[in-house]
């Protein structure tokens, strides 16, 4: 344990070794090359995180955008980080059976239930080393908890803030839900600042017990000087159903790493995207479907709207472990051209290693068909709001699937946000 | 008061010529038909009124009220009063039915003029009884998974929502059964009147049994061959178009 660290009196063991092994660990992987698989058609000069410090613990006057932190109107809590310290938190409406609080809060008054849960599965899509980066330099975030048979009814909102020039945050979410129990966590990401550039290495722990329905959003609004990596690690035991859908809008460049494990018999993994990049931003997105256990249920719909220079990359892989038979897994990755010069690239991968499974994967890339076009301007709509109608559209159907009213008008905000951005010129 | 085609010449994008010359004057106040055989040019008629860019206009003009149609935009020819309900309506995933009109009605409307979302419903809900089209349809996306009834209720749906001032139908009645038929003939009628005019295309006569003409006019080639009354689609029901293919070379 370090004496010079203030927080270390009072955080559990496990945590604080785990941290100072994680930071070895960082420093002695090897930063991502051109020829790895999991980086290709990646822009690596995107990875060099020279310059930003964690301001931790030092948020600046927050009132304005605690002010800012508007998600939607009723919901069960709700946080505000700004630089992962906590600024604001209304948490009085939560039923009983559920724990819900700040990640350094929860370290200290329930370390061991962190611990079960913490980062347990290993890294395997690309960024192993920037996961152990956030091991090492995680202050703060969300944990909730929730027992048997507790449902929360509203969701659990959480804003993530980045302020001030070449600030770096490490917001880590874990969420476990017991038994037949029910919850929602929506996590938004915003800059405080447009012109102020930031750093996100974000990471989430999303465990869905037997039985339960464990629904995830992230919102991704940050300004376009900002990098972000998220990684996503989501387990669905039996019966369970585990929904992720990640909104990118913001941010220059950003990469989300979502692996689901279907672990029991009946369980479902919901993986929904929608990525809206403009300009030049780029996105990169890869993704695993792992099937461990039989009779299980995952289903991938990633959309992508390409305006100007952007740039996506899609790299899926459904993995059936032998003996899981009778999976249903599907993967669709539709990219929506909107320009000549966006760069859309995709990579849908397969890999089977049992019997009677359904499995489907594709992907498509295609502009706005003229006839569409057409239809719309025929009734008097003009070419370019036509033209929005379709690309909205093409999101719509994604965000629909989140299946909550309120949680689908909050991301449509964000979505209609950043179409009125681009109508405007701007991103 | 009119929509007037005056000797339109237009090809396809590859140069070969479909019309070869059409005049013809839709006044407010009449239903005009026309009827023809497969190729005859009838369906490329309606989409270069409407300014599909698969055509090439060589020559002719089309005027409404004395304006130069053909030198508007798509989406200002809607505007400025002509309706085309489309023989093969496009699917349009994720934007639902009710906010697809809704935007076209808003794009009749001043900027900063909003639509009173209330009276747009109750608007929107009168129209669908007529049409006996049920409230789901509302929310779900234009088109997408319709069957061809119900397409085609949709174009008259979104006609009598637009109230345009000159109808053109393109082969509404394919695909219909006989129901269907007579439900969207109900919402054709509803919309006659003496401010309104339409110019219904079709290659049976069962949609006239339902929505009698004042005047038929019978393509061929490329070409208006013939223009009678009513009574015309009775001959042709006889008689079949052959006759008609052999005058028009004559």
């Amino acid at each position: 344990m370090s004496t010079t660290d203030t927080h270390s009196t009072t955080l559990p063991d496990w945590f604080t070794a785990r941290r100072d092994a994680a930071r070895l660990r960082f420093e002695a992987t090897p930063a991502p090359k051109r020829n790895d698989e999991a980086w290709r058609f990646s822009n690596l000069s995107q990875l060099d995180f020279a310059g930003f410090t964690s301001n931790s613990g030092q948020a600046p006057a927050t009132d304005h955008l605690i002010a800012r932190s508007t998600g939607i109107g009723s919901t069960a809590a709700k946080l505000v980080f700004v630089n992962d310290t906590l600024v604001h938190s209304e948490t009085t409406r939560l039923p009983a059976g559920i724990i819900c609080l700040p990640l350094a809060e929860a370290l200290v008054s329930h370390p061991d239930l962190v611990e079960q849960h913490f980062m347990k599965q290993e890294t395997r899509l690309g960024s192993a080393k920037y996961a152990a980066w956030h091991e090492a330099m995680v202050a703060n975030g969300l944990f909730v908890h929730v027992a048997d048979h507790v449902e929360v009814a509203d969701p659990i909102e959480v804003h993530h803030w980045i302020a001030g020039g070449n600030t770096g945050i490490f917001p880590h979410t874990l969420v476990v839900t017991g038994r037949s129990s029910k919850v929602r966590v929506i996590d938004i990401f915003r800059s405080a600042a447009d012109l102020e550039p930031g750093l996100a290495i974000a990471f989430n722990d999303l465990s869905a017990g037997e039985n339960s329905t464990l629904d995830y959003i992230a919102i991704q609004a940050f300004n376009e000087v900002t990098r972000m990596i998220q990684i996503h690690e989501t387990s669905a035991a039996r019966d369970a159903s585990a929904k992720a859908f990640i909104l990118n809008t913001g941010a220059s460049w950003a990469r989300n790493e979502s692996m689901s494990r279907l672990e029991g018999p009946g369980a479902r993994s919901d993986m929904l995207a929608v990525s809206i990049p403009a300009r030049e931003q780029e996105y990169d997105q890869r993704t695993f479907q792992h099937h461990v256990s039989e009779g299980a249920c995952s289903d991938l719909l990633y959309k992508n709207s390409l305006y100007d220079n952007a740039k996506t990359v899609f790299s899926g892989l459904i993995f059936v472990d032998e003996g899981a038979h009778h999976t249903d897994a599907y993967q669709t990755c539709r990219n929506l051209l909107m320009s000549d010069t966006a760069e859309a690239n995709s990579m849908p991968g397969l890999e089977i290693n049992a019997d009677q499974v359904k499995c489907s994967h594709g992907s498509t890339s295609a502009q706005i068909s003229d006839e569409e076009i057409f239809y719309l301007c025929a009734r008097g709509i003009d070419p370019v709001s036509a033209r929005q109608l379709i690309a909205r559209g093409f999101s719509v159907e994604v965000v629909e699937r989140i299946g909550n009213e309120a949680a689908e008008e909050l991301v449509l905000r964000f979505v209609d946000d950043k179409f009125a951005r681009i109508a405007g010129g701007g991103a | 008061m009119s929509l007037s085609i005056q000797n339109l010449h237009a090809t396809l994008e590859d140069g070969t010529e479909i019309l070869k010359g059409v005049s013809l004057d839709v006044p407010t106040g009449q239903v005009h038909a026309i009827m023809g055989p497969n190729g005859s040019g009838k369906s490329t008629l309606s989409k270069v009124i409407a300014g599909h860019e698969g055509y090439v206009v060589t020559g002719g003009s089309v005027t409404l009220e004395g304006e130069d149609v053909l030198a508007m935009s798509i989406d200002e020819r809607s505007r400025a009063g002509v309706f085309l309900a489309f023989q093969y309506p496009a699917e349009v995933p994720g934007v639902s039915n009710a906010n697809f009109i809704r935007a076209a009605l808003q794009a009749r409307l001043p900027e900063g003029v909003e639509i009173d979302a209330v009276a747009f419903y109750k608007s929107l809900y009168e129209r669908m009884d007529l049409l006996e089209m049920d409230r789901k349809f509302t929310g779900r996306a234009v088109n997408e998974g319709f069957s061809g009834g119900e397409k085609k209720r949709n174009e008259i749906l979104q006609m009598m929502m637009l109230e345009p001032r000159y109808c053109i139908l393109d082969e509404t009645d394919s695909g219909l059964d006989i129901d269907a038929l007579k439900i969207v003939a109900k919402g054709v009628n509803s919309m006659r009147g003496p401010d309104r005019g339409f110019l219904l295309i079709t290659h049976y006569q069962r949609l006239l049994d339902h929505i009698t003409p004042d005047v038929l006019h019978v393509m061929a080639g490329g070409r208006i061959v013939r223009t009678g009354g009513p009574e015309l689609a009775q001959e042709l029901e006889a008689h079949g178009y052959d006759f008609l293919k052999e005058a028009a070379l004559a």
